[in-house]
């Protein structure tokens, strides 16, 4: 294994600046094309029809009356699909997925599993016609009883999911332990020890609700059949080859028939990187000649798509007086939803991951229950873990008369420690993090009032490396096209561009910087796991050293000379001049080789598919303060600040973008968001006026503190950013309530009614409320 | 000798071992050798048809490595079995 640091410190010329995006007018002026921005001449229009019932048995589906109504064109169910082509597709270093789980969530074959399951689909020669149809169809049921709590889920007699199951394998296979769920156990030294030896021991348990990504655009894709059975779909997603892959094997198609054109995404943050509604619209397509174009409402997107594991945690951990910590149990039940493959391993692995703890269990569960499939949501099931973790480790601080932030120094992982999974720690800023947060104004800046308090919290995530191709072709006036695969979710093809300039030695300006389809481009795994700057950034720079080369050999060839004697002096000037070693006064700059490539033999281009290794993780922490309202348990955040280490800032308001971004959807995670389902197991608040995301009214200016160690796994020093800025947010809400009123917050989201029912607990007045 | 780090859920494999040594030029051989003492892990960690069992990676010397059974290590590699990694 090549362990030599692939990090080359260098001046740098472009990265680190902050230049202005170029799509950004496109898409405030409404000029940048989405999903719904396609029309294609004859298109039809395609409406699911979904359950209602959180648990039940198709019986039969009745689309007769659908049919007969003008305009409809096909309506399809699960029997109109092929047998899978394959059980299992493994999903780069993200794991494996069972294709009979993903083709079910698509359209159930026999039995729903959840309230929004898809059962139907129709095609109609417009929206409204489709609206009605669906209507039309007639689906009987037989009502089975159904379970939406993880604890009643791994109950002995629990309502049974499914007779049997692939165990999950979101990044780590589960073993396969009760009815209606896996199990992941990490264990390291002897905790019964550990605790023995423990002078302070915190116990708590903990519950976190369901919650969506809650992207602005919903799912959208068309698809059309080409006269030689080739499908091109145009959709909404965060990896377009994911896409291709997984329709290949519902519909039984190679490869090579599918192209995927991926087109601008409004937000993803995890939940797109799956089929929904892909499926249902190639086969309507296929079914009626004509392209299909399929559309979901803010409802179906909240009922059906992939929201974030609820939780039940049960967390104990143990230290030394001087707040040494020695022990940590973790008992993690997390929502799989109604098919395996939750976050319970990323959530157990970032569970403890920053702190060195010699004693430590930690069992968990990824648990089948009656509610959507779970995906990814930006470090998936950290938030969860980190929120019952740091909740706990404040307050053994607390018992210890330490400093929030002194403890954590106190125990935090610095590179060399071993993670519970034995993997050294890379370099990485913990300490320098740490102690910045203490530095900071904001943590000994007067709170102003009463009921206010201030928390901190510390959060870990891994982040991804995978597959990433890239192009680089070179144009006659020495412009440069830049060719990726990866979807741009948050700035990504500037980042890019900014990386090839640096390495090319020319202009930004110069860089015309696009995404593929899949027919145009190497493999590329989906932006996801914060990999797109790191990876494909990697590719971009391996690729552009290729071309560097080729140009050097068409400057030897101009100066008649052999190309050992050409050197370029874009490593050590930033600017691709081509110097004769021999007689530094010759010289040919980057456009005048361009220029002459024709009679040089012809174009430059040059291709590189990456899977770079050195991932590098990522670490941060919140200052949050908080104001209570004792009277309505309304929490008030009054002031964030968020620090992060993301090695080289390449687009340094980009990054801060992705901080803030993430702080906020920490907050609402925290404050108000959450799952409703009544007592028919209904979804009661699929809508945005009820499931409350935070608006600006909500939260304050987010500050943001940058610090830049560098990877050493990334030739300019490159790390991910935007998964860990959601992980602190919640326990540093969670910390700054019980500064403030002091109560221990042991439920997300810390909705007013779950404040008030902490504040009557600790006056000992009984609750009143039940909080949903 | 390369140190191998068996997960907690493979431990009961090792006699509770949490790292063993062993000897190869890449982490098949390395698995390969570790099966002969330690019968079931080769089964615990790679398929029927000899690729990785899906979900689990191999790290080598801090790095998670795509070429899994076929990374080439060194005599002193550092070689874990993880979860593997991806994201939101």
């Amino acid at each position: 294994m090549n362990m030599e640091p692939e990090y080359k410190p260098r001046k740098w010329r472009v990265l680190g600046t902050t230049p202005v995006r170029r799509d950004g007018i496109d898409k405030v002026t409404g000029q940048a094309k989405f999903g719904d921005d396609v029309h294609l001449p004859d298109m039809l229009h395609g409406k699911v029809v979904r359950s209602p019932h959180p648990h039940a048995r198709i019986k039969r589906i009745d689309i007769s009356k659908a049919m007969a109504l003008p305009g409809v064109k096909a309506v399809i169910t699960g029997a109109d699909f092929p047998p899978l082509n394959q059980a299992v597709v493994a999903a780069g270093e993200g794991g494996s997925v069972s294709m009979q789980d993903i083709a079910d969530n698509c359209i159930a074959k026999h039995t729903v599993f959840y309230d929004g399951h898809a059962v139907a689909a129709v095609a109609a020669e417009n929206p409204h016609v489709a609206e009605e149809a669906a209507a039309l169809v007639e689906v009987e049921y037989e009502i089975l009883p159904f379970i939406q709590d993880v604890r009643e889920a791994v109950k002995d007699g629990a309502v049974v999911l499914h007779d049997d199951y692939v165990p999950g394998a979101f990044l780590f296979p589960t073993q396969k332990a009760l009815p209606n769920a896996g199990r992941l156990q990490l264990a390291a030294g002897d905790v019964e020890q550990g605790f023995k030896e423990a002078d302070i021991v915190v116990e708590r348990e903990f519950t976190t609700a369901t919650v969506h990504q809650g992207y602005i655009e919903s799912h959208i894709t068309t698809c059309r059949w080409d006269s030689d059975q080739h499908l091109t779909v145009w959709t909404s997603t965060q990896g377009a080859f994911a896409i291709r892959d997984f329709l290949a094997s519902i519909l039984n198609l190679q490869l090579s028939q599918i192209r995927v054109i991926p087109m601008e995404i409004g937000g993803g943050f995890g939940g797109k990187d799956v089929v929904y509604l892909d499926p249902l619209a190639a086969m309507l397509a296929k079914k009626t000649g004509r392209p299909v174009k399929m559309a979901m409402t803010r409802a179906e997107v909240l009922k059906a798509t992939g929201p974030s594991s609820g939780t039940y945690c049960r967390v104990k951990i143990g230290c030394k007086k001087d707040g040494t910590l020695v022990a940590a149990d973790l008992y993690l039940l997390f929502e799989a939803g109604a098919y395996p493959g939750g976050p319970i391993a990323p959530g157990a692995l970032c569970a403890l991951t920053r702190y060195n703890i010699p004693n430590v269990v930690i069992d968990g569960y990824d648990v089948m229950l009656n509610k959507p499939k779970i995906k990814p949501y930006r470090a998936p099931g950290a938030t969860q873990a980190n929120f019952v973790v740091e909740t706990v480790i404040d307050e053994l601080a607390e018992k210890c008369g330490l400093d929030a932030i002194d403890f954590r120094l106190k125990n935090a992982t610095v590179a060399g420690d071993r993670l519970i999974i034995g993997m050294p720690v890379p370099p990485i800023g913990t300490v320098e993090m740490l102690q910045a947060v203490k530095k900071h104004p904001h943590y000994t800046a007067p709170l102003g009032g009463p009921n206010r308090g201030r928390g901190v919290a510390y959060a870990f995530w891994f982040g991804a490396g995978l597959t990433s191709s890239c192009e680089i072709h070179v144009n006659a006036d020495g412009t440069i096209n830049l060719a990726t695969g990866s979807a741009d979710l948050s700035g990504t093809r500037m980042t890019l561009a900014m990386q090839a300039a640096e390495a090319l030695g020319v202009p930004l300006d110069d860089i015309s910087s696009s995404v593929s389809d899949t027919d145009s481009i190497g493999y590329t795994f989906q932006s996801v796991g914060s990999r797109t700057t790191f990876a494909t950034g990697y590719a971009i720079i391996k690729a552009a050293e290729k071309v560097i080369e080729q140009m050097k050999q068409r400057v030897a060839m101009i100066w008649e000379t052999d190309v050992a004697n050409v050197d370029c002096t874009v490593e050590s000037a930033g600017v691709a001049d081509f110097v004769d070693r021999n007689d530094p006064h010759r010289r040919l700059h980057f456009k005048q080789v361009a220029a002459r490539m024709d009679e040089t033999g012809g174009p430059v281009s040059a291709d590189y598919t990456a899977n770079p290794h050195g991932v590098g993780f990522q670490i941060a922490a919140n200052i949050c303060d908080v104001e209570v309202d004792p009277e309505t348990g309304k929490v008030q955040v009054l002031r964030f600040t968020a620090f992060q280490d993301v090695g080289k800032a390449v687009h340094p308001d980009y990054v801060a973008g992705q901080m803030q971004g993430g702080a906020v959807q920490g907050l609402g995670w925290a404050l108000s968001e959450g799952y409703w389902y009544n007592k028919d197991g209904r979804l009661a608040n699929s809508s945005l006026l009820d499931y409350r995301m935070p608006t600006s009214l909500d939260v304050p200016m987010i500050d943001t503190v940058i610090l830049e160690t560098p990877n050493l796994g990334h030739p300019y020093g490159i790390r991910g950013a935007g998964e860990v800025p959601i992980v602190p947010p919640p326990a540093a809400v969670a910390n700054a309530i019980y500064r403030a009123v002091g109560v221990r917050m042991t439920t997300l989201p810390m909705s007013p009614g779950a404040v008030l029912e902490a504040l009557w607990a600790k006056e000992g007045k009984p609750a009143s409320v039940k909080v949903a | 000798m390369a140190s191998v780090w068996i997960p907690a859920t493979m431990q009961h494999l090792t006699g509770g071992e949490a790292v063993v040594q062993a000897s190869g030029s890449t982490v098949r051989e390395l698995v390969n050798r570790l099966d002969e003492v330690y019968p079931g892990l080769k089964a615990a960690i790679a398929q029927d048809d000899g690729r990785l069992r899906p979900g689990v990676a191999v790290a080598v010397d801090g790095y998670i490595t795509s070429l899994g059974l076929f990374q080439r290590i060194a005599e002193r590699s550092d070689v874990q079995f993880v979860p593997a990694i991806g994201g939101g």
